[in-house]
């Protein structure tokens, strides 16, 4: 749209099916370095000297949330330069930031925009926002608006104020599923290593390499560590509120001790995979030490984990974890030979 | 929904009354609810809520909070030990066109 000050972006707040796929595809960390948005002004509906001014990172996740909470609304969309990353993140960071909101009013010559002084700011910009900063530097005072986009109209409408429950954080079972896909993809180069060096090692037995022992043995080492893997990062983020102990170590410890009876299951169907005390009591160590290092991994993508926390934990399950892996590892390779 | 509460007795979260204002930016910006005000002062109503984003620190005026604010991940964790300084607490892995020093 034109302005006094030049042509204005104007968006839309409808989502079309291809800003769905690329936030789908986001997830799995596709094109993510490329899922983002112009910053600077941007403009919702018609709006005039007296609309708010809602500021966003340039994530497009982050972008498309906020315009599409914004029907029949009348605003600005002052988009900061965050890289392709969200707000929470960013804000981390420091690229949602003091410097970078400074930075964007003035380019925008937002002063002549608009005639009010607010900037309304998503709460978990906080973390990188210094609201008094702002104010002192830019003359505009930063409004603190709702976590979630969803409930801005209602934000709107009580006159920018925020219910308590507006600006608590949860991880609620939605939230957390969304998060699986990154995990697998994250993980999966490791996985897929470790599973592979199983499979070759699998050759190993009594007499020295032969081949002819990697497609049972082999394979189904392979497949139990997959399916170990697997089942943790699926099921850490899905069973988290219900799985035992606070540390993500220690949930993951008992998810691993959950598979443990499927692994019995395994050792019955196929014996020959699975012969002699020591490969049992291999995998006995290696799945809940496997479990419990990923889901200790989950720990990054949590709202509520805090480092000094993080580090607690890790100085006791880490050490824990390498031992019963290590030890797994040894009498695994022992089996081969029994 | 059980609420998912992290490992008790850890934060490093610091709080001056003495230099409070009762501004309340505290109680706004936390994601927990770890402050309170009441009366025209702060206090920590729920401190092992607390995950050391470090927003409250930055929006406090009167410099009253301290809190050694980080990134809980244990991956990132792991990665500064291996990489030391170059680790990033990005999880999109190409790090091609982030900001300068991230």
């Amino acid at each position: 749209m034109s302005t006094p000050w030049g042509e204005v972006r104007r968006v839309s707040t409808t989502l079309q099916t291809s800003d769905r796929l690329s936030a789908w595809k986001a997830r799995w960390g596709i094109g993510r370095m490329r899922y983002r948005v112009e910053p600077g002004l941007v403009a919702v509906g018609r709006p005039t000297a007296e609309s708010p001014v809602l500021v966003s990172a340039n994530y497009k996740m982050s972008f498309d949330r906020l315009r599409s909470q914004l029907d029949g609304q009348d605003a600005w969309i002052l988009v900061l330069e965050t890289y392709g990353v969200n707000v929470w993140c960013a804000a981390g960071k420091g690229t949602f930031g003091t410097d970078e909101i400074v930075r964007r009013v003035e380019a925008a010559q937002l002063q002549r925009v608009v005639s009010h002084r607010t900037l309304i700011v998503p709460q978990l910009g906080a973390s990188g926002v210094a609201a008094h900063e702002v104010k002192q530097r830019s003359g505009f005072r930063v409004a603190y608006g709702p976590v979630r986009a969803e409930d801005l109209p209602a934000f709107l409408d009580a006159g920018m104020q925020a219910t308590a429950e507006m600006r608590r954080v949860r991880f609620p079972l939605g939230d957390r599923t969304a998060l699986i896909p990154m995990e697998l993809v994250g993980a999966a180069k490791y996985v897929l290593l470790a599973a592979a060096a199983m499979f070759l090692l699998a050759g190993l037995g009594a007499g020295g390499y032969s081949a002819a022992r990697l497609p049972g043995v082999g394979v189904w080492s392979a497949v139990l560590l997959l399916a170990a893997a697997v089942g943790s990062i699926v099921l850490t983020p899905v069973l988290l509120p219900w799985l035992p102990g606070r540390a993500l170590s220690v949930k993951g410890t008992w998810l691993g001790l959950a598979f443990l009876p499927f692994v019995a299951g395994a050792a019955w169907f196929r014996p020959e995979a699975f012969s002699g005390w020591p490969t049992v009591a291999a995998w006995c160590l290696l799945v809940p030490a496997v479990a419990s290092f990923l889901a200790m991994n989950f720990t990054g993508a949590t709202t509520y984990t805090s480092l000094s926390g993080v580090r607690r934990e890790m100085a006791l399950a880490v050490p824990i974890q390498a031992v019963c892996a290590v030890a797994g590892v040894v009498l695994w390779l022992v089996g081969r030979f029994v | 929904m059980v609420e998912l509460r992290y490992l008790p007795n850890v934060t490093t979260l610091d709080f001056d009354v003495d230099k409070c204002t009762g501004c309340g930016m505290c109680a706004a910006v936390c994601p927990h609810a770890v402050f309170e005000v009441e009366n025209g002062e702060a206090r920590i109503a729920d401190r092992d809520a607390c995950m050391e984003c470090g927003a409250c620190q930055r929006n406090c005026p009167a410099a009253a909070i301290a809190v050694e604010s980080g990134v809980g991940c244990a991956t990132f964790v792991i990665m500064q030990a291996v990489q030391g300084d170059k680790a990033s607490c990005c999880c999109s892995g190409d790090s091609s066109d982030c900001a300068p020093g991230c």
